[in-house]
């Protein structure tokens, strides 16, 4: 088959009955794409199936065919060939708050915030709330992962960071800087 | 220098430049990326995948198994059994009651019992339909108070105490004249229910058997060191010939503690087959797998004064232990040793048995021992609180035990800043304004807890320190530290960043920490019992106190200024006199290197000697305890039974903060794993042994949406041994979620919930029973 990651076609062979999170991982070797559960519980294999979150352990790998599959190490060159430079926004903001833990989580959690940031740019709580709610975390109790996003969304928008939840009024430390 | 020896709580060079900032993580990129490697992203050319069979039976004698239509499987490389690796292990040396596989008997349904290395993974799931095993089936126990009364049959035979895997009994002080001569008694039974961890990420680990004899093991393991010592002693191996490395671990809060099944199957696979093999538990297994926090039953008897004053407190816990050992022995003590703060207790008696069942093994779980006894000794707290007509926060301080003491049981507890966390919640939540005031069906709860960074008990008895760390300074002015503490994702890695960019005056982008490999790290117990932050730091700072003072001296020799006047900072060595005066610390490194060797330095921890002297005294004894208080407020729909948190106050003693983002992103996630325990998480089998829901749709872990706001409270209660001042915080603040909770719906509704966990059903029910 021929499945179209990260801007790449690859020509891939693998039994009928894998899965895309199969074949990405063990054929084509993109291991950010993480397996939690293989049976849809946990979100840790969420792509972007066409810029839509999806569950790759879902999916039957032939069925991908035909779309544009972008995992978490697409995220990057992706951002970098929009006229950006290092790291997408949203994984940047993650790790200067603190939303990387164990990390496992995190790609697919990460791929379902830029999904929701690109319909989206300024999400309210509730609709940040729900569509991260496929990804499981154990770590972070998903404040920090919140914060992230928030802070993702403010600097987008070119407003102030906002306080992260765990810092009080009179914090003078902001996020550690972009740089 | 000593590895006994503190190392001060101020800054090295008069402020702190990077401890007490919101730092990022040293692989906090790696992860957002997906760069980061863990186990099951490792593949080796020509290796096999293996797999487990798994007993059906709760309780069995094994008959026979024959694999050889398994082994005729085309793709199949080998097939082992009980047989093949017969020695026994376990995390503590006083209980190896494990093996890889079973052998005669079976002891819960998901034991494992022989396992396949083949091709692919379907191949050797297809080989493990074809072995057949012919089982005896035994009389099973599910009920802990059935393996208290009967002894036969024997979960584990040739013990003397049949199915007691261990008994704790010990009193300090007449609790039976304290509690005559109490004015108030409170008695009352309790139950914890049994959860589990639910790390996203299944166990792994791959082995490679290299043509020189060496087997080397990638595990998401939590203790090497440990993995690396069992699978010594089971593969019948030297140690030196045995590498274990952690890559990446995606989550594990307790539950890869142990040394697994797994990392001795892919090894012995690894050696028959002369291939990599690996082996990746599927979410099932990983439930069957378990080693959660243990269901306990739990009976306290609390007597205090007319004025609310604690005079003795008395408990009988059941610990339902599952069907093995593991960290069994210190989970009895535990339930017991860590209650005696942060209150005064007076006189205080426990008296736990933890018993085998034939259910999944429990074992170390966040808060190891120590959350359901505070659970029900906090709920307990605050039915002495409504009796007396007393502010639950107030009755909370009036018991405080204070700083530099010692608790009843021999305990020394050094800084303690539960007062502040108490009025830390208090006032943020509005505690005195709004409780009382909130309408029907809203109600806030308070709890507090203490808990260990740390202990002095090494597991395996020995004197070697417990944490040992090796510096290598290059002369490109990066400075790479080896340290065996296990990374489990809490950021024990990027601390010995900050460390050692801190004392060596470096920015943080010139310090890479290499960890948890056994070749290259020097030995370190792993990660557990919170004590990576207080002991890896110690050893850290040790060995940068080394390296220091020989960069020190060579800068000051070239500058001719006496040492005293060198000062190393953001990637200068400076001269304090002549601040101008300064040089890049990769020059300062060559001029060390020049003056006298190569550079490097080792440095260790070890804890001084703690505890009481009472058997087991040691247990729980740890160099500095940390303290919370939360505050938990609910929502209670009397109609349906559901219990909502809506928000949860959460102040933490962490002594230092060294990164305060991260102490607070341990505040969060320990808060919210609690309170699911209470609200959301159940680990329990069916009358067969059958896990009721092994995966994580039907084990509810909570998502976005159920998450409630969490404000995290950091309180530093500077500690006079911990590295520059700091303590645990990855798991004190677990523990006051349960009974806050229970307390707030006691507040909201005025129902009394003592059994957890709190389901809607189980609310409506002791609604039910409370008309």
């Amino acid at each position: 088959m021929h499945l179209k990651v990260n801007g790449d076609t690859h020509d891939v062979g693998a039994p009928d009955h894998w899965t895309l999170l199969e074949v990405l991982r063990y054929r084509l070797g993109f291991t950010g794409t993480k397996q939690g559960c293989d049976k849809g519980d946990c979100g840790a294999c969420t792509v972007l199936l066409d810029g839509e979150p999806v569950l790759a352990c879902l999916i039957l790998a032939s069925l991908a065919e035909g779309h544009e599959i972008t995992t978490i190490e697409g995220l990057a060159p992706r951002h970098v060939a929009i006229a950006g430079a290092g790291v997408d926004p949203i994984q940047d903001a993650f790790d200067r708050c603190g939303a990387l833990q164990c990390g496992f989580c995190q790609s697919g959690m990460i791929l379902s915030a830029r999904a929701l940031l690109d319909t989206n740019p300024s999400p309210d709580d509730h609709q940040m709330r729900e569509a991260l709610s496929g990804n499981l975390c154990r770590c972070t109790g998903y404040t920090q992962i919140f914060d992230g996003v928030r802070l993702a969304v403010a600097e987008r928008a070119g407003t102030a960071a906002p306080r992260r939840a765990w810092e009080s009024p009179d914090t003078a430390e902001r996020p550690p800087s972009a740089t | 220098m000593s590895a006994r020896e503190p190392h001060g709580i101020d800054a090295p060079w008069a402020r702190f430049r990077h401890v007490g900032r919101p730092m990022r993580k040293t692989d906090g990129l790696a992860k957002a990326t997906g760069a980061a490697v863990y186990a099951d992203d490792i593949s080796l050319p020509g290796m096999l995948h293996a797999k487990t069979l798994r007993s059906t039976q709760a309780h069995a004698r094994i008959r026979s198994i024959d694999a050889s239509a398994a082994r005729a499987l085309p793709g199949v490389h080998a097939v082992v059994t009980g047989a093949d690796l017969p020695v026994t292990y376990g995390v503590l040396p006083w209980t190896q009651d494990e093996t890889a596989l079973a052998i005669d008997k079976v002891r819960f349904i998901g034991d494992p019992v022989a396992a396949v290395a083949a091709v692919d993974e379907d191949t050797a799931n297809a080989a493990l339909k074809l072995i057949r095993v012919e089982y005896e089936p035994l009389h099973a126990y599910f009920d802990p108070a059935e393996s208290l009364a009967r002894h036969e049959p024997a979960i584990h035979e040739g013990r003397k105490d049949g199915n007691i895997s261990k008994h704790v009994q010990l009193a300090f002080g007449d609790v039976d004249a304290a509690l005559e001569a109490a004015d108030v008694v409170v008695e009352g039974e309790y139950a914890f229910h049994g959860t589990t961890h639910a790390a996203i990420e299944p166990h792994c680990a791959v082995a490679r058997y290299s043509p020189d004899g060496v087997l080397t093991v990638w595990s998401s393991t939590q203790i090497t060191h440990y993995v690396q010592r069992a699978l010594a002693r089971v593969l019948e191996l030297p140690a030196h010939r045995v590498r274990v490395i952690q890559p990446h671990l995606g989550g594990a809060f307790g539950g890869k503690s142990d040394p697994f099944s797994l990392e001795f199957l892919v090894a012995r696979l690894a050696i028959v087959t002369g291939r990599p093999v690996k082996m990746l538990y599927t979410r099932e297994e990983v439930f069957y797998t378990h080693r959660g926090r243990h269901p306990m039953q739990l009976r306290y008897r609390t007597g205090v004064s007319a004025d609310g004053r604690i005079a003795g407190v008395d408990a009988r816990i059941l610990i339902d232990g599952g069907a093995y050992s593991s960290f069994g022995l210190v989970t009895t003590y535990y339930s017991g040793q860590l209650l005696t703060g942060p209150y005064a207790f007076p006189a205080y008696r426990f008296d736990s048995t933890r018993v085998f069942t034939n259910k999944p093994p429990c074992g170390p779980k966040r808060g190891h021992g120590a959350v359901q006894p505070r659970f029900a000794f906090e709920v307990q707290l605050d039915q002495v609180a409504h009796r007396l007509g007393l502010d639950p926060i107030e009755l909370r301080r009036r018991n405080f035990i204070g700083a530099h003491t010692k608790t009843i049981n021999g305990q020394r507890i050094t800084s303690n800043g539960f007062l502040e966390c108490l009025d830390r919640v208090e006032r943020e939540s509005g505690w005195r304004e709004r409780r009382g005031t909130l309408p029907f069906g809203r109600g806030l709860g308070i709890a507090g807890s203490m808990y260990i960074s740390g202990t002095n008990y090494p597991i395996y008895p020995n004197e070697m320190p417990q944490a040992g760390i090796q510096l290598k300074v290059d002369r490109s002015g990066l400075v790479t530290a080896f340290t065996g503490g296990n990374d489990i994702g809490q950021g024990s890695s990027s601390v010995v960043q900050y460390l050692v960019a801190e004392e060596l005056g470096l920015t943080l982008d010139q310090v890479r920490v290499v960890a948890a490999d056994t070749d290259l790290c020097p030995v370190d117990l792993g990660a557990y019992s919170s004590r990576v932050t207080f002991m890896v730091g110690n050893a850290t700072i040790d060995a940068c106190r080394k390296v220091r003072e020989m960069v020190v001296g060579a800068v000051a020799a070239e500058w001719q200024v006496p040492p005293s006047h060198v000062v190393l900072a953001e990637g200068y060595a400076f001269d304090r006199a002549d601040p101008s005066r300064r040089i890049p610390m990769a020059e300062a490194f060559v001029l060390a290197e020049e003056a006298r060797e190569t550079l490097g330095a080792t440095g260790s921890y070890n804890t001084p000697a703690l505890g009481g002297q009472h058997r087991g005294g040691a247990i729980g004894a740890s160099p500095a305890y940390s303290f919370t208080a939360h505050v938990v407020e609910v929502s209670v729909d009397v109609e349906t039974g559901r219990i909502t948190c809506e928000k949860a106050w959460v102040a933490h003693d962490c002594g230092r903060a060294l990164n305060p983002m991260l102490v607070a992103g341990q505040m969060e996630g320990s808060a919210y794993m609690g309170l699911a325990e209470a609200l959301l998480e159940e680990h329990a089998v069916n009358r067969f042994g059958i896990h009721r829901g092994p995966s994580l749709l039907d084990y509810r872990i909570p998502t976005a949406l159920d998450t409630p706001e969490f404000h995290a409270l950091i309180v530093e209660s500077l500690d006079p041994e911990g590295p520059y001042g700091a303590k645990e915080a990855g798991e004190g603040p677990l523990h006051p979620s349960l009974p806050a909770l229970s307390n707030a719906v006691f507040d909201a509704i005025g129902l009394r919930l003592t059994h957890l966990p709190f389901t809607p059903a189980r609310v409506l029910a002791a609604l039910r029973e409370a008309r």
